[in-house]
């Protein structure tokens, strides 16, 4: 009778080193913030803060421009999201089921706004909005911010419809739909939670956004990155900037669990091309 | 009580003819097969009567209604299509639901004929499936059932067994030809597989390059095949390219009468109606390999110049490999550009059987 080996697990040591180093890279700095954040006391070469406590919580949340920076964000984010979603989703079916001249240079131009360094970009946008009176308005920095969410949230969703099987869309018109319902009870909730990954992508990075909101914004327009930037600059007092910090990790949070729950992981990676 | 007229239909993809000029009559209640190899337009032609397609010329008629210029969703016909296409967003019931739905059908009775159709179809209690849950059979029969539940008056099916494995095939054409005989439903069936065809359909139409070879009944088909294409693609055949002189067909040494007039001919054997004989010194060939299949034997056999040939034999044990062999076939056609020039059947047996099946 023959012997049957039992393989062992193998240790992946490389793999193991891997995420050790990454774990550090990414959850040493933010440790080292989040303790900030609630030290009242942290003088060098002490390893620990002398005193820990909320002081700085409080004086950082007693402060109006922080609230209303908070909600100049996410009514930003909110509006940004909303529009790129309306001009975009169209704009992607087209893209991925229509044929029409120009299909794919229009489509790829969408990556030049990428292409570019975008501070030369946004300074040359600048020069055109002071023209129009857009700049230190909302309705500017959405505009400005809108440029930045085109290429996820049209290259993402193009993906996802693509990905749709015809065979179900003509399932449904012979059923008896009609090409928009079609499009309302098939294509989209078959490409839903792809465009859900977009949607995420295009708040996170709306909320996170600061050259744009900075140049067209300032001085009217605070955001929360911006805001941060100027506590940074003008406040040497490091526990300001880590509970701003702290505070800004809290909408990807919230919209990355939100995300898990409304949508499995595998589709989610899916509208990375995953 | 719905037919189906299709009449000198074409359909031009940019420069190439998928069908050309067709025409077919769909009786009430029939099953009709349309058969042929890949693109032989067999496809196109079904999504053409679904409103997938529109057709370059020719009319569509469904009850004597014109519906060529419909869109699928006004068309009264139901399609199961290949991959089942099944909605993975929505459970078993809103799938079949789905139409009944858009038709403002009242939620009782929306339950009731989900249920009725899922019932016919085997799945009786399914409804809160999951569709990416079921096995690949069952997905097929959703599919159905979701056509099934709109009571289309034409149905179409696209190859609906293809991508199953072949005992499950075999399982569900025979149920669907027994629902479709239950519900009368006049039925339009692709596929490119000749059991499937021969099995179910009532009448089968082979096609070739958008061209229509040959409708007839299943048995018809098979054994009065008018073209060497239907013949080799329907079932087993053996096709010899040989010449006829003085009313005599010959082929490296194996030679019969055929009363044509002289020149190049076709002649097409099935292997059950090729006997052997052993033979010694004046042998028209030797058998290259015998395969037992239980039931019958199969005989490979090849002719003095190489032609190889099939016999089905009862008895493969009587055959050995290099054995010589003479052929004795009970029935033969001959064709001749592409057309039957003669057909006869040369045993009692086959004669017999002819009078039953014309019976």
């Amino acid at each position: 009778m023959a012997t049957i080996a039992v393989a062992k697990p193998r240790r992946d040591w490389v793999g193991i080193v891997f995420a050790l180093v990454l774990t550090v890279v990414i959850v040493v700095p933010m440790l080292v913030v989040v303790t900030w954040s609630v030290s009242n006391v942290w003088r060098f070469p002490s390893v620990l803060p002398q005193e820990f406590g909320f002081k700085f919580w409080q004086m950082t949340l007693a402060r109006s421009d922080v609230w209303s920076a908070l909600t100049m964000s996410l009514s930003l984010s909110a509006v940004v999201t909303a529009l790129s979603a309306l001009i975009c989703l169209p704009a992607a079916y087209a893209f991925a089921r229509m044929e029409f001249p120009a299909r794919t240079l229009l489509f790829f131009s969408f990556l030049a706004g990428q292409a570019f360094p975008k501070f030369g970009l946004l300074v040359a946008i600048a020069a055109i909005f002071l023209q129009l009176n857009l700049i230190a308005t909302f309705w500017g920095v959405v505009l400005i911010q809108l440029v930045g969410t085109l290429l996820f949230m049209i290259w993402i969703p193009v993906a996802a419809f693509q990905a749709v099987d015809r065979r179900m869309e003509e399932a449904a018109r012979d059923a008896g739909a009609k090409p928009l319902r079609v499009f309302w009870s098939i294509t989209l909730p078959q490409a839903a939670p792809t465009i859900g990954a977009a949607v995420l992508l295009s708040f996170v990075g709306t909320f996170y956004e600061t050259e744009g909101a900075w140049l067209i914004g300032a001085p009217q327009i605070r955001t929360m990155p911006v805001l941060m930037i100027s506590f940074i600059n003008n406040q040497p007092v490091i526990q300001y900037a880590a509970v701003l910090s702290v505070l800004l990790w809290i909408p990807s949070l919230i919209a990355l669990v939100f995300t898990r729950r409304v949508v499995n992981s595998g589709s989610f990676a899916r509208g990375f091309g995953a | 009580m719905s037919n189906l007229s299709i009449s000198n239909v074409s359909k031009l993809f940019s420069t190439t003819l998928a069908v050309d000029d067709f025409s077919l009559d769909v009786a009430d209640g029939e099953l009709v097969c349309l058969l042929g190899p890949s693109g032989s337009g067999k496809s196109t032609l079904l999504r053409m009567v679904g409103g997938f397609e529109m057709p370059s010329e020719g009319s569509i008629r469904i009850d004597g209604e014109e519906v060529v210029h419909l869109p699928p969703e006004e068309r009264p016909t139901g399609m199961v299509f290949q991959s089942h296409a099944l909605w993975t967003h929505m459970n078993v019931f809103n799938n079949l639901a789905f139409g009944l739905k858009l038709r403002r059908l009242p939620k009782a009775q929306i339950r009731e004929k989900v249920e009725a159709v899922l019932e016919l179809v085997g799945l009786g209690g399914y409804g809160t499936r999951g569709v990416t849950q079921l096995s690949g059979g069952q997905q097929q029969r959703v599919a159905l059932a979701r056509s099934l539940v709109l009571e289309p008056k034409i149905l179409l099916l696209d190859e609906p067994f293809a991508s199953l494995d072949q005992h499950l095939r075999e399982r569900l054409r025979e149920e669907v030809r027994d629902i479709q005989q239950r519900l009368k439903i006049t039925t339009l069936f692709v596929t490119h597989g000749q059991d499937e065809a021969l099995s179910m359909a009532d009448r089968i139409v082979v096609m070739r390059d958008g061209k229509t070879e040959q409708i007839d009944r299943p048995d018809i088909v098979y054994r009065e095949p008018r073209t060497p294409f239907v013949a080799g693609f329907i079932g087993t055949m053996n096709l010899i390219e040989g010449v006829v002189q003085n009313g005599v067909f010959s082929k490296a040494g194996y030679s019969t009468p055929v009363p044509v007039a002289d020149g190049p001919a076709v002649l097409a054997i099935r292997p059950e109606a090729l006997e052997l004989t052993v033979a010694g010194e004046n042998a028209q060939g030797h058998v290259h390999r015998v395969t037992d299949y239980g039931t019958h034997g199969l005989v490979d056999l090849v002719l003095l110049d190489g032609t190889r040939l099939k016999a089905m034999v009862s008895h493969p044990d009587l055959f050995a490999t290099g054995q010589g062999v003479s052929l004795a076939p009970k029935a033969i056609a001959a064709y001749r550009d592409n057309v039957l020039i003669h057909r006869v059947a040369l045993g009692k047996e086959t004669a017999a059987l002819r009078q039953l099946v014309d019976a």
